[in-house]
């Protein structure tokens, strides 16, 4: 591992000012996943700022219902949160089905919604990978593809985002706030990270020096869950994950949100499926009509083509499930 | 770069002066002679490494020492005494929980660590309503352990052990 520089900064204005002005330092959180690509050799930051001692370890109740997550809280604790269990079931699921409690007590909000793909190629240095290093290629796009994604793809990386609980924040409509060199600002987080397009090497939105500080939950109104499907009970990545938000009134579908995790390289939002179940019955076909909507936009390789049914039938599943309870 | 942080391990206040590249991992094993923590895969994957830190079990291996300057950390050879065990050290002994026995010490820290958070009434994704407090079931112990790896595979041993340690 190359040499660098701690630093603890007073405040969040000076850890921002601190990374802004490096163009090789970075922000470190639990580091559950940013001291693993230092070991790998995968990034070799100059710098290091800790934000961890940060005065963003709260969750809040917010005037409009709402609760307001700090960055710095572990997804353990965030987890845990009787707010969050009360009122956002579907987030304290995500949560407790990705990595294991060691990790999840170290790993923090904030890092887990900027934790990189856990793509084979990007994680080995001796493949191409255009994510890792731009225009040396794709090993994915015609090698082992079976984790990777089947929306949104580009003809430079079929990576796909590998956190459970963004995937449950954004079917929350959660909006992440953010702290930049030049003040702060909120990101709608489906527009936090992006598709890969042509340059794959961009996970988010963000930029050099930004730092998120909170994300924000709006009420939601209805039952919540998260399911995931992957090879072992526990401990593994997803190969397909849903979390939805249902409010059924009268039969009739009041309000829905879908995401999907393990398919995209951002946390999928089922904005298709959802159209077409908005005020019409909250009935099995109507979910499978749905789920088969959304899929139509999937481009799956050869390996990964058992996502498409897998994520129809666990969208169904999951609808059905949530439309039962009372 | 080099810097100088103090810890209390197992009870003993130490200070020592480390790179920012050492993880809490390598400062207890390579610096402070303190090996029941053990290097397994190095990369979070498979738990040998877990220790308490301020009384939370974690990962050695994904934390460079120096963020966790002032931190307490307790280790399996810090839990219990040769005479007089932890209830987990002697329930592992009486069930057998291990063979090579290499992953026993993350073992062993990350149950006393994982019964806490369930007596704390966190839930796991094994919980049937996570707005519930989650009850003593086996499927819940083994949820919670899933981040602890035996290739020797004594499992079942262990899931014993812990059951038994729980209902003390």
């Amino acid at each position: 591992m190359k040499a660098f520089d701690y630093e603890r900064a007073a405040d969040a204005q000076a850890a921002v000012a601190l990374v802004a002005g490096h163009p090789d330092a970075a922000f470190l959180g639990g580091g559950t996943n940013l001291v693993d690509h230092m070991k790998l050799g995968i990034v070799s930051p100059e710098m290091l700022v800790d934000v961890t001692r940060l005065p963003f370890g709260a969750v809040e109740e917010r005037d409009d219902g709402g609760v307001r997550i700090g960055a710095a809280v572990r997804n353990s604790d965030l987890a845990a949160d009787p707010l969050i269990r009360q009122r956002y079931p579907v987030l304290s699921e995500a949560l407790v089905a990705g990595a294991s409690g060691q990790l999840r007590n170290l790993a923090t909000t904030g890092g887990n919604l900027l934790q990189r793909t856990r793509c084979v190629y990007f994680q080995d240095r001796t493949t191409p990978c255009n994510k890792r290093e731009p225009g040396s290629g794709c090993s994915a796009i015609g090698g082992h593809s079976r984790e990777m994604a089947i929306f949104g793809v580009s003809e430079h990386c079929i990576a796909t985002h590998p956190s459970d609980m963004a995937v449950a924040m954004a079917a929350l409509g959660a909006v992440v706030q953010v702290l930049g060199p030049d003040g702060s600002r909120s990101i709608p987080i489906d527009e936090l990270h992006r598709l890969p397009g042509d340059v794959p090497e961009r996970d988010t939105t963000l930029a050099h020096g930004e730092l998120i500080t909170a994300i924000d939950l709006p009420p939601v109104a209805g039952h919540s869950a998260y399911r995931k499907v992957r090879d072992r009970a526990s401990y593994a990545f997803a190969l397909v994950s849903v979390a939805a938000v249902l409010d059924v009134a009268g039969g009739n579908v009041a309000d829905v949100r879908i995401a999907l995790g393990g398919v995209a390289h951002k946390p999928w939002r089922a904005a298709t499926a959802e159209e077409r179940l908005r005020g019409g019955p909250a009935t099995e076909d109507v979910f499978r009509a749905a789920a088969e909507a959304e899929l139509e936009a999937a481009a799956p390789t050869e390996d990964n083509a058992f996502k498409v049914p897998l994520a129809r039938n666990t969208i169904v599943a999951l609808l059905r499930d949530l439309s039962e309870r009372r | 770069m080099e810097t100088t942080i103090t810890l209390t391990v197992d009870g003993e206040e130490r200070t020592v002066t480390v790179n920012t590249r050492v993880t809490l991992l390598d400062l207890l094993r390579e610096h402070l002679a303190v090996v029941a923590p053990k290097k397994g895969c190095d990369h979070g994957q498979c738990g040998s490494c877990t220790v308490l830190l301020g009384g939370r079990r974690v990962t050695t291996c994904l934390a460079f020492a120096v963020q966790h300057d002032g931190a307490e950390i307790t280790t399996a050879s810090g839990l219990g005494t040769a005479e007089d065990l932890h209830p987990v050290q002697q329930a592992f002994l009486d069930h057998d929980g291990f063979q090579c026995g290499y992953c026993t010490p993350g073992q062993i820290c990350s149950a006393v660590g994982m019964l806490a958070e369930l007596e704390a009434g966190w839930p796991s994704h094994v919980t049937p309503n996570v707005a519930s407090a989650p009850e003593r079931t086996l499927a819940e112990i083994r949820e919670r352990m899933s981040g602890n790896l035996c290739r020797c595979g004594a499992y079942v041993n262990i899931v014993a052990a812990i059951e038994q340690a729980a209902g003390r």
